[in-house]
């Protein structure tokens, strides 16, 4: 395996979000195949910047996998060709040498463009605004072993709380679908006992949510479980149709 | 200025409870009248604002990335501490406290370690009760394990990833407010300069990340909890948008700045492949339970090795030197962070390292793998080594993992008395950016516990009691204070973008971290902190005469949002080399070659060095001037650590 290769990179730039972006063509050398995708991304940045290119701008933080953070759309692919993992793990050594990679950011109407591959996904914030809590205040709560867990649900519950918030799960999604996202959350609250008060009231609220945001309809294609990065089960939107229609008809 | 550090009268453990009752309580009708600010949505800022909330107060809440949910507590693995004696095994808040003082090394202050141990029971009540799924055992309880060579089972965790549940725990509480309406979040919003009137702290200075906007905003009292500072090294396990410029803004309006040389190096992280590498990623301490760390006995093997003329599997046993095995005989690869690191640099030092760039040890799991069975091992570990083959696309079931020391946490902050109020009134620090609980070296699983504890249990009293002093008028954001300050702001950011020198942002940042990471790193002299503190004068001086910032002000420009931070750790990094300079004992994970034993071990001096450093800030150009609080230790005995 040669040791450093080479790229064309098809790249999405868009100066903000009033203007129309449009895709612009670089050439990147000698990138280490152990260099992680960011950093290739942090090679050409240096070197346009210093022919007096402006940067390609794409958010990033942790760069190990949990902040949910980065965001892009590698060759038609949210987050790359590997599975379960997010952009900040993709590898170059998993990129053919003398190849082009395409970089987009995620489309979808309830993410609009910031700037090149920058997304707004603020409306994620504010599904979990509308009922991913439970309502407890600060103190004056009961011991943590006063309630058991049976270990099953706890563990089910955590498979669904690993959710990074990430995106990958709209922006596969031909319908451009935040289930996955929202199911997580509702799926996480629902198998434990302190979700269970508010449970029917969080269902209809963070549907509905979801629903203004403008993300659209769900037809169960699993593009969404496919590509997210913390391998969150379809089974969560199940559960929260369930939960949703249990709470519609009874409320 | 005298330093009051402010701890209660009384016995250590009634000092809480105590303190809690003299502190006075803004009447109930009269909170919403109260705003106030925390920049940070970390476990610190982030339950801080969500319980502000809920009493009532107007929050204003920041942080730089674009959602709450992203601050950089998220990447904790590990665990949280917590003194529950679930286990039966002697666990009790005394414990946990001795523990912790004794880990710090004693350079703490007992009251507010054991304040802290006191409320870390609280805290997993708390994230309980808000829904945080901590791993359980079959009979449906919280599990714990033992973490960092505790003798007891402690720590309570969610998988490996206890940081990222806590903090959406955090997240929850604060997206409710969000939706009371009792707090406003800014997110994409960068803190450039805290605002002084009367002598207190009445606001901040902010610039929209999106509009490149500078803006004021006013309040009652201000909270910073922006994390720690460990990115002046460049190379750390810290996020790529960690900055020390909050903390900093406010050192230089008057705020101390507490032992600012304390960092802490974690052994385990996964080594640097080479120039173009960005981060460093940890992988969990557990591993050394199992794993044993060698290097070859001979220059001339690990040469090979790094020339991939020789296998590491094919090195004989006889050729393997188990160093911490062979110079701990009793604790073995289980030694503390700090002396597993400085050994690790010790042996690349004399050239026995391994991997391509030579700066990289062992850690192979072959013999726990022959005598557990491979099965045992990935039931422990599978997951890290699935992450690690991810990262460096090598097995370690088959082939010894490589490790390499990083920065990881930084012990130094803002100096905050025992209310975390800093040296300006209405100024006060919590989490990773205070200095206050963990002396010169944190334990394993208790900044998670320290960051909740400031803000769930510790602020909501404290700030109270600050606030009723505070007369309810607000500040006008056109108050002539906030005026100039935003100018200053404005005046800095067209003088960086107009420098249009030559050399990247990204260049000076490396620059900055290879001196830090030899000269004020685990192993310190005078002589080399030194030549330190020339070479960043030399630097940063480069740096306002030759940086090339693109773009402009007014859109999301990355480069120049680098650029500000950057100029702040240029300055940091010499303070922190004068502190290095002052502190002539070794202790905590700091090394300094001058204090050591016969044997070649960290040497402390508790009759010269018991105290914490505070630093003020003279004017620019000026050196800055270090004040001392004494520490008093009146209910653990001083001993020196001995691993041998
Ligand atoms: C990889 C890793 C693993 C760890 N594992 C453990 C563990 O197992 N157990 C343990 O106890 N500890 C662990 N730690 C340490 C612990 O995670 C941190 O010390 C702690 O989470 C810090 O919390 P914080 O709230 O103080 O800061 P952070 O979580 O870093 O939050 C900082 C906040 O401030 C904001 N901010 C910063 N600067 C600005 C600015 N200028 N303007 C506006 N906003 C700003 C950020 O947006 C963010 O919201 C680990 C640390 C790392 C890096
Ligand atoms: S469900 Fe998966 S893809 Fe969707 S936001 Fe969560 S982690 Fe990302
Ligand atoms: S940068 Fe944090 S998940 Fe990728």
């Amino acid at each position: 395996m040669e040791k450093v290769r080479n790229y064309t990179l098809k790249i999405w730039r868009q100066p903000n979000a009033q203007s129309k972006g449009e895709f612009k063509t670089y050439e990147v050398k000698n990138i280490s195949t152990g260099s992680s995708f960011l950093e290739m991304l942090d090679i050409l940045n240096e070197e346009i910047s210093e022919a007096g290119e402006d940067p390609v701008h794409f958010d990033h933080d942790c760069r190990e996998g949990i902040c949910g953070m980065c965001s892009l759309f590698i060759n038609g692919r949210p987050h790359g060709p590997e599975e379960e993992i997010t952009v900040c793990q993709l590898h170059m050594r998993t990129f053919p040498n003398n190849t082009t990679i395409t970089i987009e950011p995620w489309r979808a109407k309830a993410f609009p463009v910031i700037k090149d591959l920058i997304v707004d996904r603020s409306a994620f914030d504010r599904i979990i605004q509308s009922g991913g809590f439970v309502s407890v205040n600060t103190g004056s709560v009961p011991d943590g072993n006063a309630i058991p867990i049976p270990k099953q649900n706890a563990d089910l519950a955590m498979d669904a709380a690993a959710c990074i918030g990430c995106g990958a799960c709209v922006a596969a999604c031909k319908n451009a679908s935040a289930m996955l996202f929202v199911s997580a959350k509702v799926s996480q609250l629902a198998l434990l006992p302190q979700g269970q008060v508010e449970r029917k009231k969080r269902a209809l609220a963070m549907v509905d949510q979801m629903d203004k945001e403008g993300f659209g309809s769900c037809t169960n294609t699993g593009a969404c479980e496919a590509e997210c990065p913390k391998g969150i089960d379809l089974s969560n939107i199940a559960r929260m149709n369930r939960e949703y229609f249990t709470a519609s008809l009874t409320s | 200025m005298s330093l009051d550090s402010k701890i209660p009268e009384g016995p250590l453990a009634e000092k809480w409870t105590k303190h809690q009752f003299n502190l006075k309580l803004v009447n109930p009708a009269n909170k919403r009248k109260y705003d106030i600010i925390v920049v940070g949505t970390g476990l610190a800022g982030g339950s801080a604002a969500a319980s502000f909330g809920e009493l009532g107060y107007n929050v204003k809440s920041f942080c730089y990335q674009d959602s709450p949910r992203r601050a950089h507590s998220i990447a904790a693995q590990g665990g949280i501490n917590a003194a529950k004696n679930y286990k039966n095994d002697g666990d009790s808040v005394f414990r946990l406290f001795y523990d912790t003082v004794k880990g710090g090394d004693y350079r703490s202050r007992e009251a507010n370690v054991h304040r802290l141990s006191e409320v870390s029971n609280n805290i997993i009540d708390q994230c309980v009760a808000q829904g945080v799924p901590f791993a359980r055992e079959y009979g449906g309880l919280l599990d714990n394990r033992s973490f960092g060579g505790a003798q007891v089972s402690r720590t309570f965790y969610a998988r490996g990833q206890t940081g990222q549940q806590l903090l959406l725990g955090a997240y929850s509480a604060l997206s409710r407010q969000i939706a009371a309406g009792k707090v406003t979040m800014f997110t994409r919003t960068e803190m450039l300069d805290v605002v002084i009137i009367d002598g207190k702290a009445r606001g901040i200075v902010t610039r929209n990340m999106v509009t490149g906007k500078i803006e004021s905003h006013s309040a009652h009292a201000v909270v910073l909890a922006t994390g720690g500072y460990g990115n002046v090294f460049f190379l750390s396990t810290n996020a790529m948008g960690c900055n020390a410029s909050a903390a900093w803004r406010a050192y230089k309006k008057g705020a101390f700045f507490g032992n600012p040389c304390y960092t802490q190096i974690h052994p385990t992280c996964i080594p640097v492949h080479g120039d173009q590498q960005s981060k460093l990623t940890l992988m969990s301490e557990s591993l050394r339970n199992d794993g044993r760390v060698w290097v070859p006995k001979e220059l001339s093997v690990s040469e090979k090795l790094r020339r991939g003329e020789l296998k590491p599997k094919d090195v004989a046993e006889e050729d393997r030197d188990y160093y911490l095995e062979r110079i701990y005989p009793s604790f073995g690869n289980l030694v503390p962070r700090d002396v597993a690191s400085r050994n690790a640099k010790n042996v690349c030092d004399e050239g026995r390292g391994v991997g391509e760039t030579g700066l990289a040890v062992f850690l192979d799991f072959r013999d726990a793998i022959a005598r557990d069975g491979e099965d045992t091992i990935r039931a422990k570990y599978g997951n890290l080594f699935q992450m690690y083959e991810k990262i460096t696309a090598d097995n370690p079931y088959k082939t010894p993992m490589m490790i390499y020391p990083a920065v990881h946490y930084t012990m130094g902050g803002l100096w905050v008395d025992y209310n975390l109020q800093t040296t300006i009134p209405g100024l006060f620090a919590a989490g990773e950016c205070n200095f206050s609980d963990h002396g010169a070296n944190r334990l394993g699983a208790s900044a998670l516990m320290q960051g909740l504890a400031d803000g769930y249990f510790v602020l909501p009293y404290t700030i109270g009691d600050y606030l009723t002093g505070v007369p309810i008028k607000k500040i006008d954001t056109d108050h002539e204070a906030f005026t100039e300050a935003e100018q200053v702001i404005k005046d800095r950011i067209h003088k960086l973008l107009n420098i249009k020198g030559t050399k990247t942002v990204d260049h000076f940042h490396k620059e900055l971290g290879k001196i830090m990471w030899e000269k004020c790193g685990m192993a310190r002299n005078e002589k080399r902190l030194k030549e330190a503190k020339v070479e960043i004068q030399q630097l940063r001086e480069e740096y306002w005469k030759d940086v090339k910032i693109l773009g402009v002000n007014e859109e999301l420009n990355m480069t120049l949002e680098k650029a500000m931070r950057v100029a702040d750790f240029m300055e940091l990094g010499e303070l922190m080399v004068d502190d290095a300079l002052d502190r002539k004992e070794s202790c905590g994970g700091h090394f300094r070659e001058e204090s050591q034993t016969e044997e070649g071990e960290a040497k402390r001096d508790d009759e010269n060095f018991s105290y914490v450093s505070a630093w003020e800030f003279k004017g620019e150009g000026a050196p800055a001037k270090l004040n001392k609080e004494a520490l008093v230790f009146e209910n653990v005995k001083l001993t020196q650590r001995s691993y041998k």
